[in-house]
């Protein structure tokens, strides 16, 4: 059992002063969001009304792949730098040891595994008239990943780094990619041609899924792959990037 | 409006709870769990706002996209919080995560 050092058993003076003003923000905040005017604040509105021209289906989707596409395409950036910011500060290599495995684990994964790629492709694909998408995906993805991971299947080991790292960034390239293309051919950033749109966001959204499936995954397994230029043991890992969308 | 309300006020508390226990807490771990609760408290505030009666108009998505991609984003924060935190661990004199001799420590931080 872990003892924590740091639980005190009775409030000092100036924790007992933090709780108030604590106390008093909550009481401050909940006065202030109890009265928010309703009606007429939210933007879904504006949002129906573009809606036929975005592409999509789903409001959610269309603001996340096109109304607000700038600032998805930062956020995916985001998760590359997260995983980026934990290889740089970890040195244990990829797969690392797990407790011993019960057969009804390895059975469960190897049933479980492909049944969850293939519902992460079916939430990307539905991404475009109901709830879902990329990140839902991804999530899912990810899922898989960790399952995989946390049964040490041998596939883990086949798995390059090469890959492993083209999987990561292979999102935030094509969402890039896309947004210049949009740039040099419409002359907008992320603006896509009104036909096409539709495909384009498909195009992003599996691309995204994909790579933030495996840069949750990564991020689980907390450590990087041996660059394999150094050393020959096939130290890399994980993932779900074989049966997926 | 009673539903909005609701969950407006439980985010609201949640994230006063991870705040207190931010601020008060020394040990990494405790800090690492309490922006989660916070974040948790943020997003139910938000999807709440863009609450409607069913029926009474269309349901804001801008919320609803901005919590979406939150969830993944605070994911990836908090892994690499604890990655930082274990970092930390191995690298200083001070024995941060647990009671123990600071090289053994180390030795499990690397896993």
């Amino acid at each position: 059992m872990v003892k924590t050092r740091n639980r005190p058993k009775r409030l000092d003076g100036f924790q007992r002063l933090f709780l108030l003003l604590v106390i008093c923000m909550i009481i401050l905040l909940g006065y202030i969001l109890s009265n928010i005017p309703g009606g007429t604040l939210g933007l879904e509105d504006t949002v129906a009304e573009f809606q036929d021209r975005s592409g999509v289906e789903s409001p959610v989707t269309a603001v996340l792949l096109n109304f607000r596409a700038y600032d998805t395409m930062l956020e995916v950036v985001v998760l590359l730098l997260a995983v980026i910011g934990a290889w740089s500060l970890t040195k244990s290599p990829l797969p690392g040891q797990v407790a011993d495995i019960s057969p009804i684990q390895m059975g469960v994964v190897r049933l479980l595994a492909p049944v969850m790629c293939l519902v992460a492709a079916y939430l990307v694909w539905q991404g475009s008239h109901l709830a879902g998408g990329a990140f839902q995906g991804g999530a899912i993805l990810g899922a898989a990943g960790v399952l995989i991971l946390v049964s040490d299947f041998p596939q883990i080991h086949t798995i390059s780094a090469l890959s492993l790292r083209i999987g990561l960034v292979l999102g935030p390239l094509f969402f890039v990619g896309i947004a210049f293309c949009c740039l040099f051919f419409t002359g907008d950033l992320l603006g896509y041609p009104e036909e096409t749109a539709g495909w384009f966001i498909l195009l992003i959204e599996s691309a995204c899924a994909l790579s933030i499936g495996v840069t949750l995954a990564a991020l689980f397994a907390g450590s990087r792959p041996e660059s394999g230029v150094q050393k020959k043991q096939p130290a890399v890992k994980q993932s779900p990037d074989r049966g997926n969308s | 409006m009673i539903t909005t309300q609701i969950y407006s006020i439980t985010g609201l508390l949640l994230f006063g709870m991870g705040l207190f226990t931010l601020i008060v807490h020394s040990h990494p771990l405790r800090k690492i769990l309490a922006v989660n609760v916070m974040s948790t408290g943020v997003f139910l505030i938000l999807i709440a706002t863009a609450y409607t009666p069913l029926g009474q108009g269309e349901v804001d998505p801008v919320p609803h996209a901005m919590v979406l991609t939150g969830i993944v984003v605070s994911v990836s924060v908090t892994a690499l919080a604890l990655i930082l935190s274990c970092r930390v661990q191995e690298t200083s004199n001070r024995d941060l995560l647990r009671e123990k001799p600071v090289a053994e420590t180390a030795k499990e931080c690397t896993r």
